[in-house]
């Protein structure tokens, strides 16, 4: 017998804190995966959030700082301009990346500031409760939305990703979700890919991943994997929104 | 149009170092090239857009060199902190507003204990202010600005060779302690222009080793860097170890400088372009015959508390002069601790006093108090 | 084959919901944490010949990484 899964070694063994059916654990593992199928546990540097996954470096056995909300894609920017031949990604929340972050993460993109952005959406403002997101949809139901997001009050959830593709520096920008083993493959398909991207100097690159909940959204597991299929999917497609490589290969 | 003289760039290690005619901002940002700082992130804003403009010509031309202007003033201090965390010498600037959009950060960079030079060339306030020169953001630059317990090195030129000097030493006490330093210049220090001598080129592979930079863990064990703590024991020891610091910086760095002060009745208290103004005021009020002293505080913080209450053992008059409303005031006042009358006169919003018109207030109240 | 470390999960049931010979059952004890992990019930089910293929979709959908998978 053969031992074909077990856990990422670039993971530390220190169990999750999230909770259960959370996105940070599924995604946590599978940049693990990644980073140990090529190699850059040594020359990787990774950004948390301020939110659920502010303690990623309590998880990931590579080289991580901290940056304070939304500011990930200023830090990664001086970062990586100071040390261009590191692979540098941030990991951020959908407030981070697309509230207070949104001006450093529009002009990182715009610059082609040349590292790896995963954008975890979920919709809500996980760490804090459950507040409205810029990615909170209408009618969905958060606790400063308790009526649902209104229109009218609230105005529109942002399509971030399709913003950023529209940035000439922009190089790799694709949206996948972890709500299913297909999916979660996927994902791990487009991480590696943006890495290759940043590899190879094209520049900014960018995964959107939903990724679900269940705690804020007020479900169980099964059923948040179900809504982000039935509903997100709908106002946040899936798929390559922007990919100036041309590449059809794997990205390993 | 900016350019520096161009026999700056290339001035020989062991010559007799000839002095040049700059302006304060280029002096400031060359100074820094000098001390080995290649990265540079900023953001216009007047009076201080000489810097970025000087730095974005001139780190083009040195191997390494990263210019940014950032989208604003929060992005330029979060670049600092990501290129610091990564070990290089890195710099920011910019005025009272933007130093007030950069107070996050610096925060952050003082729990990170991550080297950093900020420099505030500072302007009429609060607000918008205007583009005059002042020294309001003494309180901003010295009692922290943000949020937190922690302590900025704040050191206050008051000619363009001290802008070359503190700049030059900022970045090394920055690395030596692990803390960020802030230049806190006005904007008439950065549009004057005196002739500088300009300090060596540092060697950059010749400085000390970090070694708590976030490089990729090649043949190491990974490390993080962050300033969340929950566990209120965890954050109350990195607390004190932040303070022991600061000890510690006060005890080493304290910088100040007298002037007639030996036989002096009346001490005049002021930093930065309002000791420039006071001095010329004095010497004035000298040669009448008015036995008139200055103490310059050099470091605000640490702030020569020890310094000035040695002073009362032989005078009682002070006579605080500031472009401000009273900030260095209440530093000189808990320096005295009740030893003596302290006297305050100050112009906001970038009124600039000529030695003359100044020379006038502090001889009416030298006569009134009966002084000579 | 698979091991599920029951200290690690989080009753989740995403494991449950993908395998393809429903091998996989909650247990009726709570490990430390309070939860009611999931566990491999191949051996109960000699009987009825359902079998693990080693697909390893439950330890891709694991979000605790709490399941290693062996193939023969």
């Amino acid at each position: 017998m053969k031992k074909v899964f077990s856990r990422p070694k670039s993971l530390k063994k220190t169990p999750f804190h999230y909770c259960p059916g959370c996105g940070h654990s599924l995604l946590h593992r599978i940049i693990g995966e990644v980073i140990d199928e090529m190699n850059l546990q040594e020359k990787i540097i990774g950004i948390p959030p301020a939110g659920c996954a502010v303690l990623a470096y309590f998880y990931f056995d590579i080289d991580m700082g901290e940056a304070s909300h939304g500011r990930a894609a200023a830090l990664a920017t001086g970062m990586k301009r100071a040390q261009p031949d590191k692979v540098v990604f941030t990991y951020q929340g959908d407030g981070d990346i697309a509230a207070i972050g949104t001006a450093e993460t529009i002009h990182a993109a715009a610059r082609g500031e040349n590292f790896t952005t995963i954008f975890v959406n979920n919709g809500v403002y996980g760490m804090t409760g459950g507040q409205m997101a810029p990615t909170t949809i209408l009618g969905q139901i958060t606790t400063t939305s308790p009526g649902g997001r209104n229109e009218r009050r609230d105005g529109f959830p942002i399509n971030l990703s399709e913003m950023l593709a529209v940035a000439k520096g922009s190089a790799y920008i694709e949206r996948t979700a972890v709500n299913s083993p297909a999916n979660i493959l996927k994902t791990k398909k487009a991480i590696a890919k943006a890495f290759r991207v940043q590899l190879e100097g094209y520049g900014f690159s960018l995964v959107e991943v939903l990724s679900p909940c269940p705690t804020n959204w007020k479900m169980d597991t099964l059923e948040s994997c179900k809504w982000i299929d039935e509903v997100m999917t709908t106002h946040f497609p899936l798929g390559v929104l922007k990919d100036i490589t041309g590449d059809k290969k794997d990205a390993h | 149009m900016v350019s520096a003289p161009l026999h700056v760039r290339k001035l020989p290690l062991r010559c007799i170092v000839p002095k040049v005619l700059m302006r304060g901002n280029h002096v400031l940002a060359e100074a820094a090239i000098r001390a080995g700082c290649r990265f540079y992130f900023g953001y216009p804003i007047t009076p201080q857009n000489e810097i970025p403009e000087y730095m974005s010509e001139r780190l083009s031309k040195v191997d390494g060199g990263v210019f940014i202007q950032a989208e604003s003033e929060v992005a330029s201090i979060h670049m600092v902190i990501g290129a610091s965390m990564a070990g290089g010498r890195v710099m920011t600037s910019s005025s009272g507003p933007g130093i007030s959009l950069k107070q996050e950060g610096i925060s952050f960079l003082s729990a990170l204990e991550l080297p950093a030079v900020i420099v505030n060339m500072s302007r009429g306030g609060p607000g918008l202010g205007n583009i005059a020169p002042s020294q309001s953001d003494y309180f901003q630059a010295t009692r922290g600005g943000g949020h937190g317990d922690y302590r900025n090195i704040v050191l206050a030129p008051s000619s363009c060779q001290e802008l070359a000097n503190l700049t030059y030493e900022a970045f090394n006490l920055a690395d030596q302690y692990r803390t960020p330093v802030i230049i806190l210049g006005d904007g008439m220090l950065g549009q004057m222009m005196e002739p500088v001598e300009l300090p060596p080129e540092v060697q950059i592979k010749k400085l000390p080793h970090k070694d708590w930079t976030l490089t990729g863990a090649k043949g190491r064990p990974s490390r993080f860097l962050r300033s969340l703590i929950l566990d209120p024991f965890e954050e109350e020891e990195h607390n004190w170890k932040l303070m022991r610091k600061y000890e510690r910086i006060t005890k080493e760095e304290i910088r100040w400088e007298t002037y007639f002060a030996d036989d002096a009745k009346l001490m005049v208290v002021a930093f930065g372009i309002a000791a420039r103004i006071a001095k010329g005021a004095i010497k004035r009020m000298r040669d009448e015959g008015q036995k008139v002293g200055l103490i310059r505080p050099i470091s605000l913080w640490p702030f020569p508390y020890k310094a000035i209450k040695e002073i009362t053992k032989k005078v009682r008059h002070f006579f605080v002069f500031e472009m401000n409303m009273g900030q260095m005031l209440e530093d000189v006042k808990l320096a005295l601790e009740g030893n003596g009358e302290v006297h305050f006169y100050g112009r906001p919003g970038g009124i600039i006093l000529t030695p003359l018109e100044i020379s006038r207030v502090i001889s009416s109240y030298y006569y009134q108090k009966r002084l000579g | 084959m698979i091991e599920i470390d029951l200290e690690l999960c989080k009753d989740c049931k995403l494991c449950i919901s993908v395998c393809p010979h429903r091998l996989i059952e909650s247990c009726d004890r709570m490990n430390q944490k309070g939860y009611y992990p999931a566990i491999f019930v191949e051996k109960h089910l000699k009987k009825e010949g359902r079998k693990c293929t080693g697909c390893g979709l439950c330890a891709i959908t694991c979000p605790e990484i709490a399941i290693e998978v062996y193939r023969a």
